[in-house]
């Protein structure tokens, strides 16, 4: 029993001549009569036929809340702002919600599907790129806060035709094994090796006044910030320490 | 997310104004912690001003020889930096310990300071949880509460202070400095600058709404020893069971803040007068009145071998 007396099991009561209503969908549905005549006598199987399969299946998503605001007001809530920055070198302009994230605009607006979306919340690391040559958690910032700023991920880090050598790299000692966390790895190993000969400490650092060497154990440290459910952690090792070697 | 509108501020007065203006307003600065909160909706601003732009971002020396950090330098910024390597080691070491590559590169100086605890019952919605909806109860004192505090907490909440740059920045003696929206600054200790829950934890620190961070003066180098010696349950990127913050000095005395045990740093200055009698002396006045659940009750002992090594660590090194 509901708190206001009704039963849960009921069935719905229709509220209109619902033949009267699947007849005319049969012979002119529009969304707008669908919804109308689908919420006054429930959804039926005739209704969802007459519709086609798309159309159908648009209108079987949840009902929405009656005070949740509704198509129009939501675009009245919805806070948009013009967007321009570099992408891979190439300069982008748009419009886009606040609540974008970098991460969503790069793959939903932009179709940079190359960077991936593991927790969403700064934990696994999956989202690394560059923002002005540095790496951050791309899931973990407003796009609208990158106005001007200049960003590089996988795609503008290397292609099949000409990989990055820490790609060429992870491909030689396989350095994934599922390949998700691959681009978010790549991209951070290729900035640990910068960090390091940039003289950044790190926690296994042992004296602070010395500058930090392109060893195993520094890199590791580094890399603690992307996660590998394959767990292909020492063969990522190797690959870096390969590329570490070569170009050190 | 909750729809919400942004700005870019210009000056910090601009910025104070204008979060001290608009109810449900907040900064954002490097936003990880931020937007984490807001994606699972414990935060809903309805407005954020964006600080980025402001002239924080700056470490300058001060006129007696200490160093003033602006709010915005980044964790891997001030960790890096040459004089605090040499001369603050304990907060580079803190940084370092905390967080991935990636969250240093974009943490700031003051977002840092106001990271919000880790308290898994904060985080999960369906929960009561007095910080996040006051008057709901705290559901972590009968639950699971491994990670949380054992002293400093009060019976409306138990969550602990989670970072480690405060930690250094408490044994250091800062002082943090603020923007009022009136226009004029204001200088916090910082011991006085997060609060203890109370019957209020959901009020975190002493800042008034619209006051913003500008920036946090060291005073001048103290020498000695500097330790950072995090306790956690992976080596690396996971947040402190507790960890231990000293600066030892040759002569045996020195003094000590710890993590992952309160609701902030934890430091009894009283307790570091018995530096010299040994870890079990000043363990005891330091965590004088704590009140751990069986849970966490793991942690006094821990607190006492840790500093027992950091002090044996210190006398080999001096």
């Amino acid at each position: 029993m509901y708190r206001d007396g009704s039963d849960y099991f009921a069935p719905p009561v229709p509220q209109s001549n619902t033949e009267d209503g699947a007849e005319a969908m049969r012979s002119n549905p529009t969304r707008r009569t669908f919804i109308a005549q689908t919420v006054a006598g429930g959804l039926t199987l005739a209704a969802l036929e007459a519709l086609g399969p798309e159309a159908a299946l648009a209108q079987l998503r949840p009902p929405l809340d009656a005070d949740v605001p509704q198509t129009d007001d939501l675009a009245a809530l919805e806070q948009t702002m013009q967007l321009s920055l570099m992408v891979n070198g190439e300069a982008r302009a748009l419009e886009i919600d606040t609540r974008v994230t970098l991460l969503d605009l790069l793959r939903e607006r932009l179709h940079l599907t190359g960077t991936k979306k593991g927790c969403d919340h700064g934990q696994c690391g999956a989202c690394t790129v560059f923002v002005n040559d540095t790496r951050i958690n791309s899931c973990l910032s407003l796009a609208v806060m990158h106005e001007g700023d200049d960003i590089m991920t996988i795609e503008g880090l290397g292609s099949p035709e000409q990989l990055h050598p820490m790609q060429a790299a992870f491909i030689k000692h396989d350095g994934f094994q599922c390949g998700y966390c691959t681009p978010g790895q790549i991209c951070s190993a290729v900035a640990v090796l910068h960090e390091i000969d940039a003289g950044i400490p790190s926690h296994v650092t042992v004296d602070l006044s010395a500058k930090p060497q392109r060893s195993a154990i520094e890199m590791r440290e580094r890399m603690s910030g992307n996660i590998c459910r394959c767990g292909a952690y020492s063969n990522i090792a190797e690959a870096m320490a390969e590329v570490a070697a070569r170009s050190a | 997310m909750k729809p919400f509108s942004y700005q870019r501020a210009t000056s910090s007065a601009d910025a104070a104004a204008a979060v001290a203006n608009t109810p449900g307003a907040k900064f954002i600065a490097g936003g990880t912690n931020l937007l984490d909160l807001m994606k699972l909706q414990i935060e809903t601003p309805v407005h954020l001003v964006d600080v980025q732009d402001l002239p924080l971002d700056r470490i300058e020396d001060t006129a007696d020889g200490g160093l003033r950090i602006g709010a915005l330098v980044t964790n891997t910024t001030l960790a890096s930096h040459p004089r605090v390597r040499r001369e603050y080691a304990v907060l580079s070491r803190a940084i370092m310990a905390g967080a991935s590559g990636q969250l240093r590169n974009k943490a700031t100086t003051a977002g840092n300071l106001l990271q919000r605890t880790r308290c898994p019952y904060f985080y999960d919605t369906a929960m009561p949880c007095n910080k996040r909806m006051p008057g709901t109860g705290c559901a972590a004192i009968a639950g699971y509460s491994r990670q949380l505090a054992v002293v400093g907490s009060s019976e409306a909440c138990i969550a602990t202070y989670p970072g480690d740059m405060a930690v250094a920045l408490r044994v250091l003696d800062a002082t943090v400095e603020t923007m009022r929206p009136s226009g004029s600054a204001r200088l916090l200790p910082i011991a006085d600058f997060h609060r203890l829950p109370g019957t209020t934890p959901h009020i975190e620190t002493n800042l008034a709404v619209g006051e913003l961070v500008t920036s946090v003066t060291l005073p001048k180098p103290i020498g000695g020893t500097h330790v950072y010696h995090k306790v956690r349950d992976r080596a690396s990127y996971a947040f402190a069971l507790i960890s231990v913050a000293a600066v030892m000095q040759p002569d045996g005395t020195g003094r000590v803040a710890i993590g992952g045990i309160a609701p902030k740093p934890w430091r009894v200055e009283a307790a570091e007068r018995e530096m010299r009698r040994g870890s079990k002396a000043v363990a005891q006045r330091l965590l004088a009145g704590a009140r751990p659940t069986k849970d966490n009750a793991f942690k006094l002992p821990l607190v006492e071998r840790t500093l027992a090594g950091v002090i044996a660590d210190a006398a080999g090194d001096a």
